[in-house]
């Protein structure tokens, strides 16, 4: 196989961090290519440089041989790299048509746009209708968009950004369909990914990033998906072994839950039902957008349910506000963490009051008690090993994962009966995200029940007793997790709760 | 190169700083603006800010209209500053003035011309009140009908302004006042009086009331429950539902508070300084406050020495138009550039300035 892209001795530095530091390897003309690398090794960066993003402090690339130098994404387009961001860029009001033309140079007639992607959905077995409204569609149909501008501009070399991390796994192999026809038309793929099992059962070639070097290349058809983990990370991984737990007093219960939410885009729950117990963690999957905010917000008291669905240790609690729950022992940790969790611009002092001031009695006669706020605060800090200059520092200034950490200690440490967490390591570098783990685990073992949302599976699998998955605003029914292949996860993801003749996705985790 | 590098946290050095700064810059360019006009510029920025307080042929009359003048903008600019950081937007603040000024002397003329010690409190309290339900309008059609407060309070200041002239013509038009419009003058009525308490100083019950609100409103802000509850909406609604914030209770309570305090202002001045309700009572207090409010970075602090800055401006203004013949107009350009720098200046609280040479490729 001939090369296409070469990349030799490319070194990036941020101010405080060595995003990449004299990164080299090559794709071959057709090859799909994995870059492999946990958050933060670095493959962001990398790929930025590729496309034009940024510019490499020292290094150089090669494009068929010639020096390749672009200096933004249209020059990289121009030079038959295109890319597919984990995060789209669509706007919701706009038709797929228009979205498409809006990315465009010199856009074409819009009728002659429409029948162009037409073509290619169907040449690529993308189904996709360009008069749709964004907003209408579901995220792995947004990302079809994505794919599809790239498409139409023949691209040698198509970059893509975690793809996977929106779609059900039968999503995914339609996908997987699309970039094997792709590589057999001679596109050159680079995948970047953590996810193993997807990069065993796609690429050709791996290069494995850790803090910003290549720490290994390897092939992943024939290396097992312990090996390569074991080079991301550095360390070995853990398979879950523990039995579920169900013996204790049941705590928070929630029976035929119908929500629907103010926000025209969010999405309606539907006869959601779900109990937990003490020392109970319940894992909740399911690919974003599928009720997880609306979930959380029904829990934290937020979003107010109809009468009788809620219930915490039998008490009716449908109707009572954030504060009413938290003095009654309901906690919870929102996913967004800057303007949501915590307020961006004000102290750890003033964000630990956010939520702190009724079960760790901070307040007199309604005036705050800063000083015992303060020590509070200190208290979380020292406890979960926030790394920040001191208490007063504002909530924007730490890194997400010290930020996660305190907002997760916060509600820990206020001795929550049930803790509701949405995707509490998101974002987070590894030795943060088993920190804030192992604190969930903890605090059941100490009695209390966890409800864990996350997209993260394998954060699921590790933590979760039982594991249930949300599904256009429907909650599968919740089952215990050990034991539960890959499959009937993605069957419970996909919203039918029993196993039947479906076609499954192939490997089961190491 | 010069770029823009976000700072971490604010810096709070900036925030003190940029004021200063702000006045200094908007001096050098006034000064410009005078000297584009034909006038000497350090004549017209010293008749500005130093004739009004140490020029021996002014002083005496212009010292004690400082607190006079400086009062109403800071009673109101406190009002406004607690609604402007939880992001509820009083604009109407003229209107709640006016409406607290009618409602007062209202009171006051009932009693005319009884003598007795509780006539004074009851229109203090007839002044809050009216500006209160004054500034509820804004908050229950935020609430009940989601309307923008920021429409609805600017509106009712034209319709306060109707009333203001219609009342003035009208129901409290001075009977004995051959037929001119305007009410009986209150400060000429022992029992309604609101004179000056210390002499020389122009201090009166209204300046009593500033100093109040602003102790009022600092420890409120830094201490209270409410004032952090008002703290955390401005910064985010979301992280201020996550803690439990009653959004609409805050909404009436901000309205309420600052049109409360802008009736008040409205009271202490036609008691006072003004005497009496007439068509042209309102002099736009209720407007300027709102520049008192960021200048002092809706600190309560800040909006005190904001509001004597701003005073300092309208009295040394006036003596420049006497003195300079300087076109009012040209003041309130004056005026308006102090915003605007301020504004301009915000910048270097949330980014600082770095000089770097072209990146290496």
């Amino acid at each position: 196989m001939t090369e296409l892209l070469k990349l030799q001795g490319l070194t990036k530095a941020y101010p405080g961090v060595i995003a990449n530091d004299d990164v080299g390897f090559s794709i071959a003309k057709g090859e799909v290519h994995a870059l492999l690398g946990e958050n933060g090794a670095g493959k962001s960066t990398l790929v930025k440089m590729i496309y034009g993003l940024t510019k490499p402090d020292s290094g150089t690339m090669t494009l068929h041989g010639e020096t390749y130098v672009p200096t933004s994404p249209q020059a990289a387009r121009a030079a038959g790299v295109a890319m597919v961001f984990q995060h789209f860029s669509l706007f919701e009001a706009l038709n797929v048509a228009e979205n498409v033309a809006l990315g465009m140079e010199n856009p074409p007639k819009m009728k002659d746009l429409a029948k162009s992607i037409r073509d290619v959905s169907q040449a690529y077995g993308l189904p996709l209708d360009p008069d749709r409204t964004v907003g209408d569609l579901s995220a792995g149909e947004r990302q079809r968009v994505e794919i599809i501008r790239c498409l139409l501009q023949d691209p040698k070399l198509l970059i893509m950004d975690e793809p996977t991390s929106v779609l059900t796994p039968q999503e995914v192999e339609i996908l997987f369909k699309t970039l094997r026809q792709l590589q057999s038309e001679g596109t050159s793929i680079l995948y970047i990914s953590h996810k193993l099992e997807e990069i065993r059962s796609l690429c050709d070639g791996a290069t494995i990033l850790r803090l910003g070097k290549v720490v290994g290349t390897c092939d992943p058809r024939t290396t097992s998906a312990r090996d390569m983990a074991e080079l991301m990370v550095g360390e070995t991984l853990h398979i879950p072994t523990r039995d579920a737990k169900t013996s204790g007093a049941e705590l928070l219960a929630i029976k035929d839950l119908n929500y629907a939410p103010k926000n025209p885009f969010g999405t309606r729950l539907k006869n959601l039902s779900l109990t937990v117990h003490a020392g109970e963690v319940l894992g909740i999957g399911g690919v974003a957008g599928n009720g997880q905010d609306e979930l959380l917000s029904v829990l934290s008291g937020e979003a107010r349910a109809q009468t009788g669905t809620v219930t915490l240790e039998g008490k009716e609690i449908s109707k009572l506000g954030p504060n009413a729950r938290r003095a009654l022992g309901l906690l919870a940790a929102p996913e967004e963490r800057l303007g949501h969790a915590a307020a961006p611009n004000m102290s750890l002092i003033e964000n630990t009051a956010l939520t702190a001031i009724i079960r760790k009695d901070l307040s007199k006669n309604s005036f705050i008690n800063w000083t015992k706020t303060e020590n509070f605060a200190n208290d979380i800090i020292a406890t979960f090993d926030v790394r920040t200059p001191s208490a007063t520092a504002a909530a924007r200034s730490l890194s997400g994962g010290n930020l996660q950490k305190f907002v997760i200690g916060r509600e820990v440490m206020q001795d929550p009966k049930v803790l509701v967490v949405n995707q509490p390591t998101w974002g987070v570098d590894a030795s943060a995200a088993a920190s804030i783990r192992q604190a969930l685990l903890d605090l059941a073992a100490g009695g209390a029940a966890v409800i864990c949302i996350s997209q993260d599976l394998d954060e699921l699998m590790e933590i979760s007793d039982h594991f249930a998955a949300l599904n256009e605003g429907r909650l599968s029914t919740p089952r215990a997790a050990k034991g539960l292949s890959i499959d009937e996860i993605g069957l419970m993801m996909g919203g039918s709760d029993t196993a039947s003749n479906t076609q499954t996705t192939e490997g089961v985790p190491a | 190169m010069i770029s823009l590098v976000k700072r971490p946290q604010p810096s709070k050095t900036w925030v003190v700083a940029t004021p200063i700064l702000a006045v200094i810059v908007t001096m050098i360019l006034g000064g410009l603006l005078f000297a584009a006009m034909g006038k000497d510029p350090f004549v017209a920025i010293r008749t500005i800010f130093w004739d009004p307080l140490f020029n021996p042929d002014f002083a005496a009359y212009s010292r004690p209209q400082l607190l006079v003048k400086a009062a109403p903008l800071i009673l109101i600019a406190i009002g406004l500053s607690l609604g402007f950081k939880a992001g509820i937007w009083n604009i109407g603040a003229e209107g709640q003035y006016i409406i607290g000024a009618i409602t007062g002397a209202s009171v006051g003329l009932a009693f005319y011309p009884m003598e007795a010690w509780y006539i004074f409190p009851l229109m203090v309290i007839a002044g809050a009140l009216g500006g209160f339900l004054w500034g509820l309008i804004p908050a229950l059609c935020k609430t009940k009908f989601n309307a923008p407060e920021i429409l609805v309070s600017l509106m009712l200041v034209y319709f306060a302004e109707q009333i203001m002239i219609s009342v003035s013509l009208g129901a409290l038009r001075n009977p004995e006042g051959n037929g001119f419009p305007g009410s009986r003058n209150l400060a000429q009525y022992a029992s309604s009086a609101n004179p000056e308490l210390i002499a020389g100083t122009g201090a009166h019950w209204g300046v009593m009331a500033a100093f109040a609100a602003v102790v009022a409103a600092y420890v409120l802000l830094s201490k209270h429950m409410l004032g952090f509850q008002i703290r955390v909406t401005g910064e985010s609604t979301r992280a201020a539902g996550f803690a439990g914030i009653n959004a609409n209770r805050l909404i009436i309570f901000c309205l309420g508070t600052s049109g409360a305090l802008a009736g008040l202002a409205g009271l202490f001045e036609v008691t006072g300084p003004a005497g009496q309700i007439t068509t042209s009572f309102n002099t736009g207090y209720g407007f300027t406050a709102i520049i008192v409010a960021f200048l002092g970075r809706l600190n309560p602090i800040g909006i005190l020495l904001a509001g004597l800055l701003l005073a300092l401006t309208f009295i040394g203004g006036e003596l420049a138009q006497f003195m300079l013949s300087l076109p009012s107009a040209s003041i309130q350009v004056f005026q308006g550039m102090l915003l605007m720098t301020l504004l301009a200046m915000d910048i270097f609280v949330n980014y600082k300035v770095v000089w770097r040479k072209k990146e290496a490729v």
